[in-house]
């Protein structure tokens, strides 16, 4: 069973969805409030260092994947959903982009493989209980969040 | 003590060449004692990555702000971040980032609002580093902290409030924005689209003047006769005139502000970093939209 996480930066004004993290992304969440403010970053940085690069399919195919404008520095994502409704995710950030490829960083590491509905049921909110607000500024979670919804709604076309 | 100034010959041209040293100038110096390097970057990650060996960092968004008054530190702030990066009164402090030196160049107007004596950019920036092959470090310099003077910051020189602004309309002003924010058919800057404002447009009576325009391919600033035809020429800025320069929450337009004071001499620039997200939002100011100032 997924773990609660009260989120103490929860913005009072957000929809609350009454979903529950996946036990990964829970460990995730657990993994950075744990750890004093700065070394929160250097873990956002092994999650950007560790982000899978592009199959040569898509990079060779630019134009399948969606841009996420709602994210700073230019971000590309791609959700696949195969027979088995396993949900397989692809993105594409500059390394210069550190900040920006990290959050597509845990959205991979804790949502790729998993069955469509688990991917669904993630709490939109999730991104605010990182402990990263008052870190990396609170537009650019904003932009994960952006993610985290485009990837729903990829998953919820291709049931349709 | 202070370090040598740069005697690159493209320097020499600008009103105050020791305000900018070059790649290489860095390279000759980087281990002389009195220098600190510090990376100001858009990306807080960025210098996680790898910086330059012995570069600290200077986060904009964690360390200069003090978010509970929309202001900057304080001068007992300032001193105690000073201290803490291991910089004196005396430090050449030399300053460098990401995309066109812009949140390098905010910094350093920060700096110079507590009048650091001998603060500088790196024409360039962390790109034009990269691009040369030059060696980065991942390894965080740990400097014994300073005694740095508390200075109370001076906000009546080079930073313009709201109210000023009202008082400044129909003389100069600089739009840094871009062309779309400028005459209000986006409410925020392209890609950023949280920080909005309810009314798009400009400040009536500025003049659109994007503020990579001061910056060449390569991340470096433009030559002066480049800066004087886009500033003097296009935008028709004169010697004597009292300048205010915003864009959106006024790091943009501390790139400008750099620009206009140090590299064309401007003996009257302000820097109204309120600007668009305040502006725009304000109860009983004008606006503008469209093209024309």
């Amino acid at each position: 069973m997924g773990q609660q996480c009260p989120g103490p930066h929860q913005a009072g004004r957000q929809a609350v969805t009454t979903g529950t993290l996946n036990p990964r992304l829970a460990e995730i969440v657990d993994d950075f409030t744990s750890l004093p403010g700065k070394e929160r970053l250097q873990l956002l940085l092994e999650f950007s260092d560790d982000l899978p690069t592009l199959p040569e399919r898509y990079a060779a195919q630019r134009d399948l994947l969606e841009q996420v404008p709602e994210c700073q520095s230019p971000l590309f994502l791609a959700v696949e959903v195969d027979d088995g409704d396993t949900v397989h995710l692809f993105f594409d950030a500059p390394p210069e982009a550190p900040t920006t490829r990290g959050f597509a960083g845990i959205l991979h590491a804790g949502l790729d493989g998993l069955g469509a509905d688990e991917v669904l049921a993630t709490p939109d909110e999730f991104t605010g209980q990182l402990g990263l607000t008052d870190l990396v500024s609170p537009l650019r979670l904003r932009g994960m969040a952006a993610m985290l919804s485009r990837i729903k709604r990829q998953i919820r076309t291709h049931r349709a | 003590m202070a370090l040598p100034y740069d005697s690159a010959a493209k320097f020499q041209d600008y009103a105050q060449p020791e305000v900018l040293v070059s790649t290489q100038w860095l390279a000759d110096h980087l281990d002389d004692p009195g220098l600190v390097v510090a990376e100001s970057d858009e990306d807080v990650l960025v210098y996680e990555t790898g910086h330059i060996p012995g570069a600290v960092k200077l986060d904009w968004h964690t360390e200069l702000n003090a978010p509970e008054t929309r202001d900057y530190v304080d001068g007992e702030g300032f001193a105690r971040l000073m201290s803490e990066k291991g910089i004196t009164r005396d430090t050449t402090l030399v300053l460098y980032g990401d995309r066109n030196n812009w949140w390098a160049a905010y910094a350093l107007w920060v700096c110079t609002l507590f009048g650091h004596p001998d603060v500088r950019l790196l024409d360039g920036g962390r790109a034009k580093w990269i691009a040369e092959g030059r060696p980065l470090s991942k390894d965080v310099p740990e400097r014994p902290p300073t005694d740095y003077p508390v200075i109370d910051r001076d906000d009546t020189q080079v930073r313009a409030f709201r109210a000023q602004v009202e008082d400044h309309l129909g003389q100069p002003m600089i739009d840094v924005r871009s062309p779309g924010e400028y005459s209000g058919e986006l409410l925020h800057m392209p890609d950023y689209p949280q920080e909005g404002a309810v009314r798009g447009g400009h400040i009536p009576g500025a003049k659109s003047v994007p503020w990579a325009r001061a910056a060449a391919e390569d991340g470096t600033f433009r030559d002066r006769k480049e800066l004087e035809a886009i500033y003097a020429g296009e935008a028709g800025l004169q010697q004597e005139d009292d300048i205010v320069v915003y864009c959106r929450i006024g790091e943009r337009s501390s790139h400008t502000w750099f620009v206009l004071q140090h590299l064309l001499g401007f003996p009257h620039v302000r820097n109204y970093d309120g600007s668009w997200t305040e502006w725009g939002n304000s109860v009983r100011v004008p606006i503008r939209r469209g093209d024309r100032p």
